[in-house]
C-alpha cells in the first residue's frame, strides 16, 4: 500500500513534461504571446447597460417623500432595491464584499430640509470596480431622482420646483472612482489568460501522448493516475505564474492599474486558479479521444467562462439561470477575487467566499478525473 | 512440469471487441527462463493476448497469473515484473534517447539512474547516440531503444511484440543473443515474430490463428503435427512444372528455392503420384521445415473460419 502514491514518480513525470515542453517552440511562443495580444486587445472594454443591479438603501428619513423616491428607483428598472439597511457599517460592508453595487443613503430629516430650502443632499455610494456595469445607471440616477422630487413637490411646497435645485445629490464612486475600463478588464484578463493556456496545454496531454502512440507505453509503466496527473500539471503551473507576472507588470506599466492589495496572496490564489484550470484541463484530456475532441471540449468550457463569469457581461446583470451557471465555473470567482485584491485592497478574509468554491471545484474535478482516467486499452 | 514453475501462465483467456472474438478461450503457460516464440498470421490476436498478459486489456473471460500473481487484480505489481515492448514504437519522440532511458529509470523508481543508464547504453551501442532526439532514429535503432529501455528495470518477464521488425540480420542476431543471455539469467521471455529463424530460437512456439491456438511445442514437434511430406524437385525447368501443378488441392506450399523447387502435401502417396506425372526431373524426399508447417496450418485455420 505504500506504493500508492509516490511524489518521485510524480517528478519523473513533471521532469519528462518539462523537457518536451522546452522543445515544443510554438507553445512557448504562444504562453509569452497570448497575454500580451490579449491584453492589448482588451484593454479598450465594450460598454454594455445593465439593469437590476444590486442596491440597498438606508433611510434615515421615513416619509411618504422619501418612500416615493426609493420607489421611484426601483421603477426605473436600472435598481433592485434588495435590502434596507439601517447602518452606514453595513452598506460599507455590502460595497465591500460585493454583495451590493450601490448604496443609496437618505440623511436625517430629508423631507424637512428639502421644504425648508435647506438643500439636502442624499449620497450615492458606488462600486465602480466595473464600471461597465454601473455606468448606466449611474447616470441616470440624478434624473430619476429630481424627477421623483419634482413630481412630488405639490401643493404648499410647489413653489420649490422652480428653484431647482432644491437638492444635492452627493455621488461617491469607490474604488475605481475614474471608472476606467482597463482597471476592471485587467484583473478580468489574468483570469482568462491563465483559463485559455491552462486548459489548452492540459487538454492536449493525454490525448497527444494518445495519438503518437505513447499512452500504451505510459500504462504499461508502475504510475498511478493521480501521479500521471499531478506530473503532467506540474510544468505548466510554472507557465501560469510567468504569465501572470507578464500581464501584472503590463498592468501596472502599460495601463497603469494600481495593485491595492497585496501582492503576495494574489500570487497564492492564482496558484489556485491554476490547479483548478490544469485539472479541469486534463479531466477533458482523460475525457476526449482525441485532440480535435480535446479542443472542442476545451472550448465548451472556456465558452461560457467568458461569457457567464462576469468577465464579458457584468455578473448581476445576467438572467438567473446563467449566474447559476456562472457560479459553477472558478473564473467567476477568481475574476472577484483579482478585483477584490488589485482594485480594491481586500485581504484574505475578504475574498475567502471567494477562494473556498475554487478549492471545492479542484477537489470535485480531481476526483472526477482520477475516477474516469482508463489504465487500460480498453 | 511443476506448477510454481510457470512464469505466465493463463486459462482460457478470451477477448472480444464489440461483437468480434479476437482471442478465442486460449491456455498459455510459460515456464521460467524459457524463451517462447509467439506466431500466428496478421491479426491473429498476438498483440492482443500480450496486452491481457500484462493487464493493460481486461479480458472477456479467463484468468491466469503473471510470476504467480493475478492478472486481473494484480496488475499494479505485474507492471513492476514486466518489461512490455509494444509492437508499435512508444517511446517518445522529443525526447533524446538518453531522457527516455532516465525517465524509464525514475518511474520504476531505480537508482543510480546515471549509472545504470549509462550501462544500457553501452550495451546496445548507444552510447555516441545518447543526446539524439528518439524520432530522428532509424527503424532499428529504435527497436535497440525500445529493448533498452525495457529491460532496463531487470524486469522477470519480458513480452516483446515484434521486437525485431524491421532490423537488419546482424543486429537482430546481436538481439536474439542478449534475448539468450538473459534468458540464461532466468528471466521469462514470450516474443512474437514472423520470422522463421527467430521462431527456431525458441525453446518452444506456439501458433495462433483467428485467436484460437493451432499448435504448440518445440519447433521439432510443431513441424512434425503436420505430418506433411515435402519433396525438392530440381531440374531446368522448375517453373514449367510449378505452372502445371499449382492449384492441385495435394499441395500444401510450394516453393522455388534456387534451382530446387520444394513441394509438401498431406498425402505422400497422391503428391509422389502427381509429381511423377509432372516432371522427369529428379524428385527426392526432403525435411518439411517450419515455414512449410505455417504454411499447412495457416491454410487449415483460413479454411476452417471459411467453414464456420
Ligand atoms: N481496440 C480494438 N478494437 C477492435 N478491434 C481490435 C482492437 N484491437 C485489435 N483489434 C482486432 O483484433 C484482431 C487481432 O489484432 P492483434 O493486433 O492482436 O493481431 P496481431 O496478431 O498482433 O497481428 P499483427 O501480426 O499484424 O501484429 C485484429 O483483427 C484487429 O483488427
Ligand atoms: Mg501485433
Amino acid at each position: 500500500m505504500a506504493d500508492v502514491f509516490s511524489l518521485y514518480r510524480v517528478f519523473a513525470i513533471g521532469r519528462k513534461e518539462f523537457l518536451q515542453l522546452k522543445r515544443d517552440k510554438i507553445t512557448l511562443a504562444m504562453i509569452i504571446g497570448l497575454p500580451i495580444v490579449l491584453l492589448t486587445l482588451f484593454g479598450y472594454a465594450i460598454n454594455t447597460d445593465p439593469k437590476n443591479l444590486n442596491s440597498a438603501v438606508l433611510s434615515r428619513d421615513n416619509t411618504e417623500f422619501t418612500r416615493s423616491v426609493i420607489t421611484g428607483l426601483k421603477n426605473s428598472g436600472y435598481f433592485k432595491i434588495e435590502k434596507e439597511i439601517t447602518t452606514d457599517k453595513e452598506g460599507k460592508e455590502l460595497l465591500q464584499s460585493g454583495k451590493m453595487q450601490f448604496v443609496i443613503t437618505i440623511p436625517d430629516n430629508f423631507s424637512r430640509n428639502l421644504i425648508r430650502g435647506d438643500k439636502p443632499s442624499i449620497l450615492i455610494e458606488i462600486d465602480a470596480t466595473d464600471p461597465v456595469t454601473i455606468a448606466g445607471a449611474a447616470s441616470s440616477l440624478q434624473g430619476i431622482i429630481k424627477s421623483i422630487i419634482i413630481r412630488d413637490l405639490k401643493g404648499p411646497v410647489a413653489h420649490l420646483r422652480g428653484e431647482l435645485p432644491a437638492f444635492d445629490i452627493e455621488v461617491q464612486k469607490l474604488y475605481n472612482p475614474e471608472g476606467l475600463t482597463h482597471y476592471n478588464i485587467v484583473p478580468g484578463l489574468i483570469a482568462l489568460i491563465l483559463m485559455i493556456t491552462c486548459i489548452i496545454m492540459t487538454a492536449l496531454a493525454l490525448t497527444k501522448e494518445r495519438e503518437r502512440g505513447n499512452m500504451e507505453n505510459l500504462l504499461s509503466m508502475p504510475v498511478q493516475p493521480i501521479e500521471v496527473m499531478m506530473g503532467k500539471i506540474s510544468p505548466y503551473i510554472i507557465i501560469g505564474y510567468i504569465q501572470s507576472i507578464i500581464i501584472l507588470l503590463m498592468a501596472k506599466f502599460l495601463f497603469h492599474v494600481p495593485v491595492l492589495g497585496s501582492v503576495a496572496l494574489l500570487m497564492l490564489l492564482t496558484l489556485i486558479f491554476i490547479i483548478c484550470n490544469l485539472a479541469l484541463g486534463f479531466a477533458i484530456s482523460t475525457a476526449a479521444k482525441n485532440q480535435t475532441q480535446a479542443l472542442q471540449m476545451s472550448m465548451m468550457t472556456m465558452i461560457p467562462s467568458i461569457l457567464l463569469s462576469g468577465f464579458a457581461f457584468p455578473f448581476y446583470g445576467m438572467p438567473l439561470w446563467a449566474q447559476g451557471v456562472g457560479g459553477c465555473l472558478p473564473m467567476t470567482y477568481f475574476i472577484r477575487i483579482t478585483r477584490g485584491i488589485i482594485l480594491k485592497g481586500n485581504s484574505f478574509i475578504e475574498v475567502w467566499p471567494h477562494v473556498w468554491p475554487l478549492l471545492i471545484f479542484m477537489l470535485v474535478v480531481t476526483t472526477f478525473t482520477v475516477r474516469i482516467y482508463k489504465r487500460t486499452l480498453d | 512440469m511443476n506448477k510454481t514453475e510457470l512464469a505466465i501462465d493463463v486459462k482460457n483467456l478470451s477477448k472480444k471487441f464489440g461483437n468480434k472474438v479476437v482471442v478465442n478461450h486460449i491456455d498459455v503457460q510459460v515456464p521460467k527462463g524459457q524463451i517462447i516464440g509467439f506466431l500466428g498470421p496478421n491479426g491473429s490476436g498476438k498483440t492482443t493476448t500480450i496486452r491481457m498478459i500484462c493487464g493493460l486489456l481486461t479480458p472477456t473471460t479467463g484468468a491466469g497469473t503473471c510470476m504467480g500473481m493475478d492478472i486481473r487484480t494484480k496488475a499494479d505489481e505485474i507492471r513492476k515484473k514486466v518489461g512490455y515492448m509494444t509492437q508499435k514504437f512508444s517511446f517518445w519522440e522529443d525526447l533524446s534517447i538518453r531522457e527516455n532511458l532516465e525517465f524509464v529509470a525514475r518511474v520504476f523508481g531505480m537508482d543510480n539512474i546515471k549509472e545504470r543508464v549509462d550501462n544500457a547504453l553501452k550495451n546496445l551501442g548507444l552510447a555516441q547516440r545518447q543526446e539524439q532526439l528518439a524520432g530522428t532514429l532509424s527503424g532499428g535503432w529504435k527497436q535497440r531503444l525500445a529493448l533498452a529501455a525495457c529491460i532496463l528495470h531487470e524486469p522477470e518477464i519480458l513480452l516483446l511484440d515484434e521486437p525485431t521488425a524491421g532490423v537488419d540480420p546482424k543486429a537482430r542476431r546481436e538481439f536474439w543473443d542478449e534475448l539468450r543471455n538473459l534468458s540464461e539469467k532466468g528471466i521469462t521471455i514470450l516474443v512474437s515474430t514472423h520470422y522463421m529463424d527467430e521462431a527456431e530460437r525458441c525453446h518452444s512456439i506456439i501458433y495462433i490463428a483467428y485467436g484460437d491456438i493451432m499448435v504448440k511445442g518445440t519447433v521439432q514437434e510443431v513441424i512434425d503435427s503436420t505430418k506433411l511430406v515435402t519433396y525438392s524437385i530440381s531440374g531446368d525447368d522448375i517453373m514449367g512444372v510449378m505452372d502445371k501443378i499449382k492449384g492441385n488441392p495435394e499441395i500444401v506450399t510450394m516453393a522455388p528455392y534456387g534451382d530446387q523447387l520444394r513441394i509438401s502435401g498431406s498425402d505422400k502417396y497422391k503428391l509422389e503420384h502427381l509429381l511423377n506425372k509432372s516432371t522427369k526431373d529428379k524428385i527426392t524426399q526432403a525435411e518439411p521445415s517450419l515455414e512449410d508447417a505455417f504454411i499447412f496450418y495457416m491454410t487449415k485455420s483460413a479454411k476452417e473460419e471459411e467453414n464456420g
